[in-house]
């Protein structure tokens, strides 16, 4: 009897529910950045002048901050499981395409962010009054395409940082940059979504952040290969 | 019965399973490996000595697939390995990292390599490997809990639980006691009984010979001896080993 290796999409699965069992397994990355992101979400609060800027101003803003700098450190972590005992090296050894690793980790760090957004987002209508039930379908679409620029762009450079000596420093140097069109596309959607304006006035902002996903998903899966080959 | 990786492999027993032609790899200026060529047919067994940093951790890589070469080319059940990924499913690979997720139970790292590598019975599979490497008792622990020892013999389960037809093998008795070392021969002579070629990286003479139909001697990224075992008498060639790498001291 012949085994015969796994498409893409199927080998992409496979790591991706890996990753995921491992999160679940160790819920370390899943539980740190979801406090860091809620005592991001504190500490804007305590310091904001609610006399001076009105909450609906201000929240859109901090939340797409504040997912930006947490989501850094889910990002470090996909990687950073296979350098423990060298499994990287194994799941490149193994008859899989390069891009099928990228795309399960990229998979697996949308579950992540998904996560951490589902918890973090109802916490900020919380401390900041605003009336997110009437937009939250749009939110929720909102805050899917934001995950997955955020999460393509962060998947290849953790696996480019991953093996430097300065790995912490360096993802958020690469990342950030690239993570500034996705912060303010999502923060200047939002804004227009909780002042009730019509949806084309947020429509050119949710065409960046459509054509970003779209750009650097297509043009990451392609360069991971590049960023593995030794 | 077996479940083997589908593409071309050798078709009469003296075609080559492993090819390697004046395979070399430079990292700068410095040439790790530097024009090493060999052949293994099916039920051969390559064993390769040489002091540290000889290259023979990067001809294995090379052979893996792991790295590129820079010249010359290697080719693995008579496919390029550098082709693509089916070359790569005939090939099992030991190291000296475990390759294993820690967070994983034993069964979890084994029965995803063999969802990996494709098999009908992914399940099935791991228990048979697990259970050839005879750890299968301890399959549902999480391998962080697990001796060195026991970890290195969940990672060969690991390289075998696709009956791979080249094994590569990295210094893989490095932590094993006595039960896991006579597991890990008995393993490696199951599957060059069966058709696999072997490629065994090790310092240990003694176990390398047992096994090998073939020796090589490699220093400063080249084979400086390669003969056929059965033309080794086992003391002489430890003490011309000994002589070829104090060379280097």
């Amino acid at each position: 009897m012949q085994s015969t290796p796994p498409g893409l999409f199927r080998a992409s699965w496979l790591v991706a529910r890996k990753d995921l069992a491992i999160e679940f397994r160790t819920r370390t990355a899943f539980f740190s950045t979801l406090v860091f992101a809620l005592l991001g979400l504190t500490i804007f609060f305590f310091a904001w002048d609610p006399t001076t800027v009105a909450a609906i101003d201000l929240a859109p803003g901090v939340l797409w901050a504040i997912f930006a700098f947490s989501g850094l450190l889910g990002l470090q972590r996909s990687f950073g499981v296979e350098q423990a005992d060298r499994a990287m090296d194994a799941l490149l050894a193994a008859p899989l395409d390069r891009e099928a690793v990228y795309l399960g980790k990229a998979v697996a760090n949308l579950l992540f962010v998904g996560g951490v957004q589902l918890v973090t987002i109802p916490a900020l209508a919380l401390f900041y009054n605003v009336p997110l039930a009437g937009i939250a379908l749009p939110l929720a679409g909102v805050a899917l395409l934001a995950a997955i620029g955020l999460v393509a762009v962060g998947t290849l450079f953790s696996s480019m940082a991953v093996n430097t000596r300065l790995a912490e420093l360096l993802l958020p140097m690469l990342s950030l940059p690239f993570f500034l069109p996705i912060v303010v596309s999502a923060s200047m959607t939002t804004a227009r979504l909780l002042a009730g304006r019509p949806a084309a006035e947020a429509w050119p902002w949710l065409r960046i952040l459509l054509a970003f996903d779209l750009v650097f998903g297509v043009a990451c899966t392609l360069l991971f290969p590049f960023t593995v080959e030794e | 019965m077996p479940q083997q990786p589908a593409g071309p492999v050798a078709a009469s027993p003296d075609d080559p399973v492993v090819e390697a032609e004046a395979l070399a790899r430079q990292f700068g200026a410095r040439r790790a490996v530097d024009g090493v060529s060999f052949v293994l047919r099916a039920g051969e067994c390559l064993a390769l000595f040489g002091p540290n940093g000889a290259g023979k951790t990067t001809l294995l890589r090379l052979l893996a697939g792991l790295l590129a070469p820079s010249s010359g080319h290697c080719r693995v059940a008579g496919l390029g390995i550098r082709d693509g990924k089916l070359a790569r499913a005939h090939v099992g690979l030991v190291s000296h990292a475990s390759m294993l997720y820690g967070a994983l139970s034993a069964r979890e790292n084994v029965e995803f390599a063999a969802k990996l590598y494709g098999m009908p019975d992914p399940a099935g599979a791991a228990r048979d490997a697990l259970r050839s490497m005879r750890v299968l008792d301890r399959a549902e622990a999480p391998v962080r809990s697990l001796s060195r020892g026991l970890q290195q013999r969940v990672s060969i389960a690991r390289a075998i639980v696709h009956s791979p037809h080249v094994l590569l093998c990295d210094e893989p008795y490095t932590g094993l006691d006595e039960l896991g070392s006579a597991a890990l021969t008995e393993a490696l002579a199951e599957r060059r009984d069966s058709g696999a070629a072997l490629l065994l990286v090790t310092h240990n003479l003694g176990e390398g010979l047992a096994l090998a139909t073939q020796a090589a001697i490699m220093r400063r990224g080249s084979f400086v001896r390669h003969e056929n075992r059965s033309g080794v008498d086992a003391g002489t060639y430890a003490m011309e080993y000994r002589e070829l790498v104090t060379l280097d001291a």
